[in-house]
This record gives C-alpha cells, sequence and structure tokens, in this order.
C-alpha cells in the first residue's frame, strides 16, 4: 500500500504548486511562448471558422446545409468512416491479438509495418490503392467479373480508409492485450469456463473500451481523411464526393463562406459523435470494471 | 509463450495458426500489397524511364521544395514542443488539461480544413487579405502558406511524444541541480535534454514524416503552380492527373522510400533506447 502511496505522490501529485512554481524555473517564459505559439497557429485560425460561418447568417447556413449535393457528400463521408472504423476495431483486434500473444517468425517485423499508413504519404497510399483496385489492376481483374467495383465507388473509399485507420486501433488495444491479467483467465479456467467462455465473458469485456477508442480514433481520421481518398473515389457529385473534396471545390469556386459552412458541418458532427462515443465507452469501461 | 496444446488459457494449436495466418493475409492485402505496388508500377517501363522520372527538373524543385518546408516547419515545432513539455511537466497551473486537449487539437481537424483556415485568414478575401495584396506580401499560393500549413497538421508530434516522457521522469533530477547552483537553462541542458533526447528524437521522426507527407493541407494553400509551390506529394497528384502514371509512382517510391527509412528508424529507437522513450511509445 505504501508504495502504491509513493508512486502516486512522485507522477500524479507533485508537490503543493506554489512551492514547485518558485523552484522551478521557466514557467512564465514557456508558458507565454506556449500560449502565444499556440493560439497563433491554432486557435485564431480555427477561430475564424467560425467567425466565417456566422457571417453567412442563419438563413444562409441553412442553405448550405440543406443542399442535396452537401447533404450527399456529409453522408458519404461518415458513412464511410463508420464502416471503415468498423472493420478497423474487428481486424485491428485480430491483430493486435496475435501480435501480442502468439509467437511467430517475422513478429518483430510486422509490428514495424503496423505504422506504414502513418509513414507513408497519403497521396502515395491513394494512387497505390488505385492502381490495385481499378479494373485491370492487381485485385481489380479479379473483382470486376464478380460485379463488385471497389476503385470509383463507394466501396473504393472504404478501403481507402481501413488502409489508413488501421494502426490507429492496433496501436491502441496492444498495450491494453499486454497489461491484460493471465491471472484472470487463469482463474476463469480454474472456475470451469470453457476458452471461449472466458475469451467471451472475462477479457472481451476489458477490450471493449480500447476497442471503441481505437474506432474513434480511426473513425474521426476517416472523416477528415482526403489525399488517399480523392484518387479511388472517382469523386462523382452526389454519389463519391466526400465533404473534404466539396470544400477544396467550393475554395476553388472562391466560395469562401460556403467553404466554410461544410467545414463547420464537419467540424460539429464529428464533436457530437465523438462525445457520443465516448459517453458509450464510460459506459462501457464501468461495465469492464465491474466484471473486473 | 505457452507451447503446450492442452493449456487452458490459450487457444488449441490449430485456432492459433488459424487467426495467425488470417491476421498475416489481412496485412499482406492491405498493407504490403499497396506498398508493392508503388514500386512495381514505377519500374513498368524499366529503370531508365524510373531514373528519367527522377531527373525532371519539375520533380527536383518539388523535392526541394519539400526539404525546405519540412526544414522551417520540423525545427518550430521541436521548439514549441519542448517550450510546451517543460511547462506541462515541470508545473503546476490552472488549465493544464485544457491545455493538453487543445495541443492535440489539430489531430482531429481534417487535413483540408487545415489549409483553409489559413485562406480565411490570409487569403485575398480574408482578414488579412487586403493589406497583404498592398503591401506585395505572398502567403497563400506561395512557401509561407505551406509552411504555415505544415505547422498546423505537425503540431502536437514533438509535445505529445515529451509530455508523457517528461511526466515519468519527474522533477527530482532538475530540482537537484538547482539546488546545487545551477542556472534554469544549465539545468535544462546538462540535465533534462540527456534526459529526453531519444524521445526528442522520436518525435522529430514522426513529426518530419508527416511535414513531408502531408497532401490536403498543404494542397488547400498550395495553388498547384509547377516548380514554385508543387511539394512532392503535389507532384504525384499532378504527373498522377495527367496520366503521366510511371513518373507519378517514381516520385511516390521516393516518398514511399522515406516511409520505410522512418519505420525503420523508430523500430531502432523503440529496440535500442525503448526504456528513454514514453510509456506510450513502447509496445
Amino acid at each position: 500500500m505504501s508504495a502504491v502511496l509513493d508512486l502516486d505522490t512522485t507522477t500524479n501529485a507533485p508537490p503543493p504548486a506554489s512551492r514547485a512554481r518558485r523552484v522551478m524555473p521557466g514557467f512564465g517564459l514557456t508558458l507565454g511562448y506556449s500560449v502565444a505559439w499556440l493560439s497563433l497557429i491554432v486557435l485564431i485560425p480555427l477561430a475564424g471558422v467560425f467567425i466565417k460561418t456566422s457571417e453567412l447568417g442563419f438563413d444562409g447556413l441553412l442553405r448550405v446545409w440543406t443542399d442535396a449535393r452537401v447533404l450527399a457528400a456529409l453522408q458519404l463521408s461518415f458513412g464511410t468512416a463508420f464502416v471503415a472504423g468498423a472493420f478497423n476495431a474487428l481486424a485491428g483486434t485480430l491483430v493486435a491479438w496475435v501480435l501480442v500473444r502468439y509467437e511467430f517468425p517475422g513478429r518483430r517485423m510486422i509490428d514495424g509495418l503496423i505504422d506504414l499508413p502513418f509513414a507513408l504519404p497519403t497521396a502515395v497510399a491513394g494512387i497505390a490503392l488505385t492502381a490495385l483496385y481499378a479494373g485491370n489492376g492487381w485485385v481489380g481483374q479479379w473483382l470486376t467479373p464478380l460485379g463488385i467495383k471497389v476503385a470509383y465507388a463507394p466501396l473504393g473509399i472504404i478501403v481507402a480508409l481501413v488502409f489508413v485507420g488501421l494502426p490507429f486501433v492496433v496501436r491502441t488495444l496492444q498495450p491494453v492485450l499486454a497489461e491484460a491479467r493471465v491471472e484472470l483467465e487463469e482463474a476463469a479456467a480454474t472456475l470451469g469456463a470453457t476458452r471461449l467462455q472466458t475469451l467471451r465473458k472475462v477479457l472481451l469485456p476489458t477490450l471493449y473500451p480500447a476497442m471503441l477508442t481505437g474506432f474513434a480514433l480511426a473513425f474521426a481520421r476517416g472523416v477528415g481523411e482526403y489525399g488517399s481518398v480523392i484518387f479511388i473515389a472517382g469523386n462523382l457529385p452526389r454519389v463519391t464526393e466526400i465533404a473534404p473534396l466539396l470544400i477544396v471545390i467550393k475554395l476553388e469556386e472562391f466560395d469562401y463562406a460556403g467553404a466554410t459552412a461544410v467545414a463547420a458541418a464537419m467540424l460539429l458532427l464529428s464533436f457530437v459523435l465523438l462525445f457520443a462515443i465516448n459517453l458509450l465507452q464510460a459506459f462501457a469501461a464501468r461495465r469492464a470494471g465491474r466484471v473486473r | 509463450m505457452n507451447r503446450s496444446t492442452s493449456s487452458p488459457t490459450t487457444e488449441p494449436r490449430w485456432l492459433r495458426r488459424l487467426l495467425i495466418g488470417a491476421a498475416l493475409a489481412f496485412i499482406a492485402f492491405f498493407l504490403l500489397l499497396p506498398l508493392a505496388a508503388v514500386f512495381v508500377e514505377a519500374l513498368r517501363h524499366g529503370l531508365d524511364a524510373y531514373l528519367n522520372a527522377l531527373r525532371e527538373p519539375d520533380a527536383l524543385a518539388a523535392l526541394k521544395l519539400t526539404l525546405l518546408v519540412a526544414g522551417i516547419a520540423v525545427p518550430l515545432n521541436l521548439v514549441f514542443g519542448v517550450s510546451a513539455a517543460w511547462l506541462i511537466s515541470k508545473h503546476d497551473f490552472r488549465g493544464k488539461a485544457l491545455l493538453v486537449t487543445l495541443i492535440d487539437l489539430p489531430f482531429s481537424v481534417s487535413p483540408v480544413v487545415s489549409g483553409l483556415v489559413y485562406v480565411l485568414v490570409f487569403g485575398a478575401q480574408g482578414w488579412f487579405g487586403p493589406w497583404l495584396i498592398e503591401h506585395d506580401i505572398r502567403i497563400i499560393f506561395a512557401v509561407p502558406g505551406l509552411v504555415l500549413a505544415t505547422v498546423f497538421v505537425t503540431f502536437p508530434f514533438v509535445a505529445r511524444e515529451l509530455i508523457p516522457l517528461m511526466q515519468e521522469q519527474g522533477r527530482d533530477d532538475e530540482l537537484a541541480a538547482l539546488t546545487l547552483g545551477a542556472s534554469g537553462f544549465q539545468t535544462f541542458l546538462r540535465v533534462t535534454l540527456p534526459n529526453i533526447r531519444f524521445g526528442l528524437l522520436y518525435g522529430v521522426l514522426l513529426c518530419n514524416a508527416r511535414a513531408i507527407g502531408e497532401f490536403g493541407a498543404v494542397s488547400v494553400v498550395s495553388g498547384h503552380i509547377r516548380g514554385l509551390t508543387n511539394t512532392l506529394p503535389l507532384h504525384v497528384e499532378i504527373l498522377y492527373n495527367e496520366y503521366d502514371f510511371v513518373s507519378a509512382f517514381a516520385v511516390a517510391t521516393l516518398l514511399a522510400m522515406l516511409a520505410l527509412l522512418t519505420l525503420g528508424l523508430k523500430a531502432l529507437l523503440e529496440w535500442r533506447h525503448g526504456h528513454q522513450l514514453a510509456a506510450r511509445a513502447r509496445h
């Protein structure tokens, strides 16, 4: 018990503020610099989005938001990001599980490769995926006879977002799986649970919060993703035109207010959805806590 | 790992093999295949065509511009990252949690919106647009805009890496140095910096990879002027849209090789100096 307390005082609750501030130098300098730079680069420009949107007025804003093309683009962006995020939550969990729990040759290298979508520029991923899934591509030529169209269709957007979002789920789950206590599984086994029961009732509930976090990260990235999607999407208005592309198109037409209104809709929708996911996650964490 | 097949806390061997096979197939299909496609498409018409595409003056100009932009943006974020991490890990103050959240903000904004915000501020119809035109200063559709957009999208990288690391390390070392009479700057240089150098390197590595590869934000502020405001990823797009696929993929191989180098260095850092990186970076 005392060890736990010691740990707490050194990492979480450092000595009282007034005392530490007097001794440790650089408070004014780093506070001033960090806040000023953050405001200049991030906060003030971002505030511009909302100021510009307010110039439209309520009617103007509603006109942009209810425009069929805008609605279709928002629906497509959020829909494909949701599907890709859900797919990644499952596939990513499998990958994380295999990487943490099993030994096999090449495991380290595979583990390093998981970050490829973080490191590979999105434009490169975009043209590579398009080359693969186009009608005459390595993968596309097998799918076309089956009547499955990936490139230049919504399915292509999902494929690109799966690529981009995979590391978020795997990297969120790996530490959780590594720290999951094997004793709990042993206890369940001793009490007569089959392996499947142990997985379903003991292990999986502890993973749900991390799976949700990974899903939320992949989803948020997918909604705003641009580079990897525009090559494979086909960009047909109302069919395969994503919301970020619509912003770019409106900007190129010098419709700054319209572009900003779409951006504001994306920011607001993402915020509401992520807030809902947070609530769900808190609920899952509480349940996992009870199971534990 | 337990190798006996009948252990109650692991799966039967056939199931283990099945799961490993499924995960590997998924990774091969979704990660390795696209990577391989970049190189195969680039070499489709032989090595000469590949090398010629790389020798194009526009490609070289794009390479130079990309290095210039990353060369300015990364040090700016490095200084901010160190400053913010020092503030957050070594001091207590109100609103610290809010500050940490705000630093992460650029990660949750679409790259396109990251470019858009600067068009709203500095563009021809923006807040400072008329003033800038009057004084003949170009920011949007010029190098400063590219740098600003890149700084925005890579903003959290170094700070995110350093904050948990420096929080983990605590304040005892610095307090000891200060007690022994070191100045604040000496303490940072001789005590803190050696402790965080690998975390710093790790953050810079990731920041640099993103700075070089950024597409959406840069695309909005660039104006796509060949040879002048085209970074490498934008040049890939232009070549691709002109159906010059071999050239597009040839330039893309440069970026892909850089990504592979980044992954290699990252793995090396995690392997050799894992204990000197933040807990989050170790897997």
